[in-house]
């Protein structure tokens, strides 16, 4: 209250004086402008969630310039609503456009091309399926991926440190390796017993594969002199393998990991919308044979939620694992 | 049997160890061929004394430090420690290297540490790492990892990581090679306080003249590759030697002469 009396007050040319939140009022001016259009404009069509969407974008509006006033002591949250302020009027303007030539003026074909209000709808109304198709994802994701990840490290290292398992393992990996996991779909889906199971194989290859090739690499290409260094202290082989040349491996390995992770989701999706009657590969397929596309849409933003999400995680982990290395990128 | 907490040694146990080189032939093999780095090389090192190995680059120095230290096996000859034949590593002859070669993901204390962990001493091993470190005069950076360390400090937790384990042998291969000039002569003053303090017995490869001249009791001048001894001279001056010293600088000009620069 007290930086807004004095704003109110005297001394325009004061130093401490903090700046007019000119970002934010423009935002909120593009979410008022967002919310007064979808409320007012005549729609073309019967969108039973039309006044929620625009009372949603009100809300965002009249609390986007609240809030900014408040930013300087609302901590980190403060400073993350200021950093992020232009990318809110930008996402309030896109929303408009969309609501315009969708709902608004019908510029595009409406059954393939649903305004944001149908998407809120299937948000609000199907979100008992989209949320068990979410968590049967995640758990045939995490299953596969986890197994791929570990057997890959596994193989890794025993690839990269031992010249015999290197001998038998690597043409093996030369010839099966760069095979896309779909590719052994049809084949996993009658070699396997049950399809959860074919499809935790083809997600723990396509994980495994880049896991095992980045962790080869990284023990093979351990600077020798840290071998050196622990052999002189006395070090057992035992030692080598588990306190130098894993921990030195480890940022190769994170970079398989994110490739793993990346190929894992492809495979994923591809398992789901041919083999498993769950998941959000499914879900897609269903909503696009039933011609919802709104369901369609909205199954896209969560998995495109999930994925990144996932990302993020993994990302955070490598943070805290390699804490040691410099300038790592931020996701 | 090592006192906990401290790097100091009974009395008893203080001197060093000593060194026999008998005949020490090596050979490295390129491409098919085989390339002789050490002919016959025969040196005899006192407990506790301070030998410089000083020879031009590329002779094979750090090659017989290598064989000394028991990484590899030397081709022909014989190499004994206390009258024992070596035939691998042992924590008990350590080998500091031209880069400190410090393992990034541990911290300074946990590469300190890191001989002790390697053979299972976990008593106290925290502290026997800090003590080290504040023999090297880094107490204070325990906690912090290298990349943020600069050259100088690096290698001082590298001879940290090595005197943490008590050596009765410490090789120096060029530790200060990469050092710039300043802290080159600050730590050669720290190298000999500790060798000083402790009695370890110092073999130092370099092939810097004064170096070997300021640090060594004793100068063994190598001839080019393959390395054999070419001169065995004493330096017989008390500690701190000044670089103007008239004998050392005589000493200086006499090294050259034989590795044929001229003065």
């Amino acid at each position: 209250m007290a930086s807004l009396t004095s704003l109110a007050g005297a001394a325009p040319h004061a130093p401490a004086l903090p700046r007019p939140p000119l970002p934010a009022l423009g935002a909120g001016a593009a979410w008022l402008a967002l919310a007064g259009a979808t409320y007012a404009l005549p729609e073309a069509g019967d969108f039973p969630y039309t006044a929620s969407f625009a009372g949603g974008a009100l809300g965002a509006g009249l609390a986007l310039p609240v809030l900014a006033l408040l930013a300087g002591r609302l901590g980190r949250a403060g400073a993350s609503l200021t950093h992020w302020t232009p990318w809110l009027a930008v996402v309030a303007l896109a929303f408009l456009a969309w609501e315009l030539v969708t709902a608004k003026f019908g510029l595009l074909p409406m059954p393939f091309f649903p305004p944001p209000q149908a998407i809120l709808e299937v948000f609000l109304e199907d979100w008992p399926k989209l949320g068990g198709s979410i968590l049967a994802s995640l758990k045939l994701l995490a299953g596969g991926y986890l197994v791929g990840a570990a057997l890959g490290f596994a193989a890794g290292v025993a690839i990269g440190w031992s010249k015999a398992v290197g001998y038998w393992a690597h043409p093996v990996l030369r010839f099966v390796g760069p095979l896309p996991a779909t590719a052994w779909l049809p084949l996993a889906f009658f070699v396997f017993p049950s399809s959860w199971s074919a499809s935790t194989f083809l997600v723990a290859l396509a994980t495994g594969f880049p896991v095992t090739v980045l962790t080869w690499s990284g023990v093979a290409g351990v600077n020798k002199a840290y071998f050196d260094v622990a052999r002189t202290l006395g070090a057992s082989p035992r030692f080598l393998v588990l306190r130098v040349a894993i921990p030195a491996a480890l940022p190769h390995v994170f970079v398989g990991l994110f490739m793993g992770l990346g190929g894992s989701f492809a495979v994923l999706v591809v398992a789901e919308m041919l083999g498993v009657k769950s998941g959000l590969g499914w879900y897609l397929q269903w909503a696009q044979g039933w011609a919802a596309y709104a369901n369609m849409y909205a199954a896209l933003i969560v998995m495109a939620l999930m994925c990144s999400g996932l990302i993020t995680l993994l990302f955070r982990l490598r943070d805290r694992v390699l804490s040691w290395q410099k300038g790592l990128v931020q996701w | 049997m090592v006192a906990a907490a401290t790097l100091r040694r009974p009395a008893a146990q203080e001197a060093g160890a000593r060194l026999t080189v008998d005949s020490v032939a090596h050979a490295f093999e390129i491409r098919g061929a085989a390339l002789p780095v050490l002919d016959r090389i025969s040196l005899d090192v006192e407990p506790g004394a301070f030998v410089a190995l000083l020879g031009p680059s590329g002779c094979g120095k750090s090659t017989l430090l290598r064989l000394v230290a028991g990484l590899e096996p030397p081709d022909e000859g014989r190499i004994a420690v206390d009258g024992a034949r070596v035939s691998g590593p042992d924590p008990s002859r350590l080998l500091v290297f031209q880069d400190p070669t410090l393992y990034p993901w541990r911290t300074v204390r946990g590469n300190v540490a890191l001989g002790l962990e390697a053979r299972g001493l976990g008593r106290e091993r925290a502290a026997r790492a800090d003590a080290a470190l504040r023999l090297v005069g880094l107490d204070g950076f325990a906690e912090v990892y290298p990349h943020q360390l600069s050259g100088g400090m690096a290698q001082r937790a590298a001879l940290a990581r090595a005197l943490v384990n008590d050596p009765r042998l410490l090789l120096l291969d060029e530790p200060l090679g990469k050092l710039d000039a300043l802290t080159r002569l600050a730590m050669q003053a720290e190298i000999l306080r500790l060798w000083q303090e402790t009695r370890f017995t110092a073999l130092l490869v370099t092939h810097d003249v004064e170096e070997a001249l300021v640090l060594a009791e004793r100068v063994i001048v190598l001839s080019d590759r393959p390395a054999a001894i070419r001169a065995d001279i004493r330096v017989e001056r008390p500690y701190p030697r000044h670089r103007d010293d008239p004998e050392l600088v005589r000493l200086r000009r006499e090294i050259l002469g034989i590795l044929g620069q001229p003065t």
